[in-house]
């Protein structure tokens, strides 16, 4: 049994609103029930306006009305004992963050303070909670710089200096400075040019190995999620639907949503049609009922529309939330033999 | 074969800063393509940012002037069109699609209110009634209608369909040649390939010519008939699209290829950044290589 370091029980996170009168209640968390591994790449993926940037928001504690935790309960294991962001004071919190708990944000340009040197940031940032000396703090800023293959100049830079790739990877530093346990992702690689996305995916997926953290990776690119995370778990509209290791995931779909997703992206060398699914995510202010995807799912029954479906074990280490589960085919055959997994 | 659109030996060169600090950029350098009115292709433009892939694009839509070259669209050049009739005939005829649709709309304003204004100027409606039956007929093309959109804001849409929109503004003047500038970079990935075939079915359904700017290689190979491939304003390599990409021949193709991530990478654990020494070296003889055409069509700069 490999250790957790984050258990997350249905937790409903919503956002309330009373404007003139009338009160409107968007679930974006809804009923969520997963566990991030230590030393894991876990992946989130689904489209915008389903949830997972409020999922992480949750999971950063970083909460602010109208956004409220309805239910559930989200606990941290970390080496110096558990602790439950919600329950806990304040001040322990704050304690946790950058130093057990950090964020690599999207748009590197926005985060970075444009009138100070990033040696300022670095130092706003990490000085306080890595509690060393100022030379050899600055001994490890260059040294952990330097495993992100940037040269120590860079601290002298403003970020309008820097290409965007580096920014990106500053960012990284910034967020893996001081080691933390657990790392929030929120699409760090969007916005770069290929070759640049590909060098960056690669740095973090060695800085978490050579750390041993847990990362929690979120995009709605599937094809970046098949490269870096180890499991990922697949939400639409507020839930999560499906969750499962990536080769088995990709290969051997057990949710009509997931299925799609895969078999929707265009590959080189695949020349077969693509069949976009139809109609947009739910407005989440007013779900469907029952299950959340049966507007939009070819395998839709009578009881899709009136039960939710709960999140059931379909495999080794593998849910689905579809009362239909057993009858998923893969849409599109991935490659190679070895991720021709057993269903 | 009549010539829609003949780029000749275009250059653009930019200059910035003050006299102190002044720098050149070769944004351009000696581009030549032409898309033929006979057949209706999508051609696509690919290359990272600072390639030179948008400032082309812009040269195109008449929105900068090239330094030295000819640009030609249905036999005319931008410059001769002095008139505000003549740009304006120009534009019923070339039409552009921008890369973030919620920036393309005012937020502030009904979605709709584009459409009416494209249908007035551009298309030439004269009554509310002739205007709306054209937008009707335009958000068909893109498997919408006027009654979804009608009086909604931006925000109440979600960015597939208004990229949707978009597209369906630009074709309200029955335009021969769409320009799309990373339209689908800003859209979900799985909203993405609704709109690279929706580009695909109005080249096959209505005739219309798209000149498809991307970074995306996937999408390219999708739907592309035809490619270049540019490397900081140079054009590398050009031709068919399918062949070019199933087997890159020049460095920086092959470079920009071998990062493409894929689905089938699940498990493989190839996330090793990608060699660029070939590509840096293939950069420094950019200047004295020349286009060299080969067997399959496409022409490389070796």
């Amino acid at each position: 049994m490999t250790e957790n370091v984050l258990t997350v029980t249905s937790l409903k996170a919503y956002y309330r609103m009373a404007y003139f009168g009338v009160d409107r209640e968007v679930r974006a968390v809804d009923d969520v029930t997963l566990s991030v591994r230590k030393n894991e790449v876990y992946g989130i993926a689904g489209e915008s306006s389903s949830g997972k940037t409020t999922l992480i928001k949750t999971f950063a504690s970083a909460i602010r009305p109208p956004l409220k935790i309805v239910g559930g309960s989200m606990t941290y294991h970390f080496e110096n004992g558990d602790i439950d962001p919600y329950a806990a004071p304040k001040a322990k919190v704050d304690a946790l963050r950058w130093s057990h708990l950090s964020y690599i944000m999207q748009g590197s340009m926005s985060l970075l303070n444009p009138v100070r040197r990033i040696r300022r940031t670095f130092e706003d940032f990490a000085f306080r909670p890595m509690g060393l000396p100022s030379s050899e703090f600055w001994g490890r800023v260059e040294s952990h710089l330097q495993r992100l293959d940037l040269s120590p100049n860079v601290l002298s830079a403003y970020p309008h200096q820097l290409s965007g790739g580096m920014r990106q990877r500053v960012t990284i530093a910034l967020a893996t400075v001081c080691q933390p346990e657990f790392v929030i992702a929120d699409e760090p690689t969007t916005a770069l040019d290929v070759v640049v996305q590909k060098d960056v995916l690669a740095m973090i997926r060695d800085v978490q190995r050579q750390m041993g953290s847990s990362v929690v990776f979120v995009t709605h690119d599937m094809s970046v999620h098949a490269n870096i995370a180890d499991r990922i778990g697949i939400m639409y509209a507020g839930r999560l639907v499906e969750e499962g290791p990536t080769r088995t995931l990709l290969a051997a779909p057990r949710h009509p949503y997931t299925a799609h997703l895969v078999a929707s992206l265009p590959r080189i060398g695949d020349t077969t049609p693509k069949v976009a699914l139809e109609g947009r995510p739910p407005n989440l202010a007013e779900p469907p009922t029952g299950c959340r995807f049966h507007p939009r799912c070819p395998l839709a029954i009578e009881k899709c529309t009136t039960d939710v479906p709960p999140l059931e074990p379909v495999g080794l280490d593998h849910r689905s939330a579809c009362w239909r589960s057993a009858e998923v085919r893969p849409l599109t055959r991935i490659g190679h033999q070895e991720l021709e997994v057993a269903g | 074969m009549t010539a829609l659109l003949e780029v000749s030996h275009v250059s653009k060169h930019f200059v910035t800063g003050g006299r102190l600090s002044r720098s050149h950029i070769d944004a351009v350098v000696d581009a030549n393509l032409s898309l033929s009115s006979d057949a209706s292709e999508i051609f696509t433009i690919i290359g990272e940012s600072g390639s030179g892939k948008t400032t082309l694009a812009r040269m195109i839509l008449g929105l900068e002037h090239p330094t030295s070259g000819d640009i030609r669209f249905e036999g005319k050049r931008n410059a001769e069109r002095r008139t505000r009739a003549a740009r304006r005939d120009f534009y019923r005829r070339v039409q552009p699609i921008f890369q973030n649709p919620f920036e393309t709309f005012n937020p502030l304003k009904r979605v709709d209110r584009y459409l009416h204004a494209s249908a007035r100027t551009l298309f030439g409606a004269r009554t509310a009634s002739e205007a709306e039956s054209v937008i009707d007929g335009a958000l068909h093309k893109v498997g919408l209608s006027l009654r979804e959109v009608a009086g909604r804001y931006a925000h109440e849409l979600s960015g597939g369909q208004l990229q949707r929109v978009a597209i369906a503004r630009a074709l309200i003047p029955n335009p021969s040649l769409l320009i799309a500038d990373e339209p689908v970079s800003m859209v979900d990935a799985s909203l993405r390939m609704s709109i690279v075939t929706l580009l695909r079915d109005l080249r096959d359904e209505f005739g219309v010519s798209v000149i498809y700017i991307t970074h995306d290689l996937a999408t390219a190979y999708y739907i592309s008939d035809r490619l270049v491939i540019m490397q900081k304003g140079y054009v590398v390599e050009m031709g068919p699209a399918r062949p070019i990409l199933d087997a890159p021949e020049h460095p920086y193709s092959r470079l920009l290829k071998d990062s493409v991530l894929s689905i089938t990478d699940a498990g493989t654990d190839g996330l090793v950044s990608a060699d660029r020494s070939e590509s840096a070296a293939a950069w420094e003889r950019v200047g004295t290589a020349t286009l060299q055409e080969r067997e399959d069509g496409r022409f490389v700069r070796l």
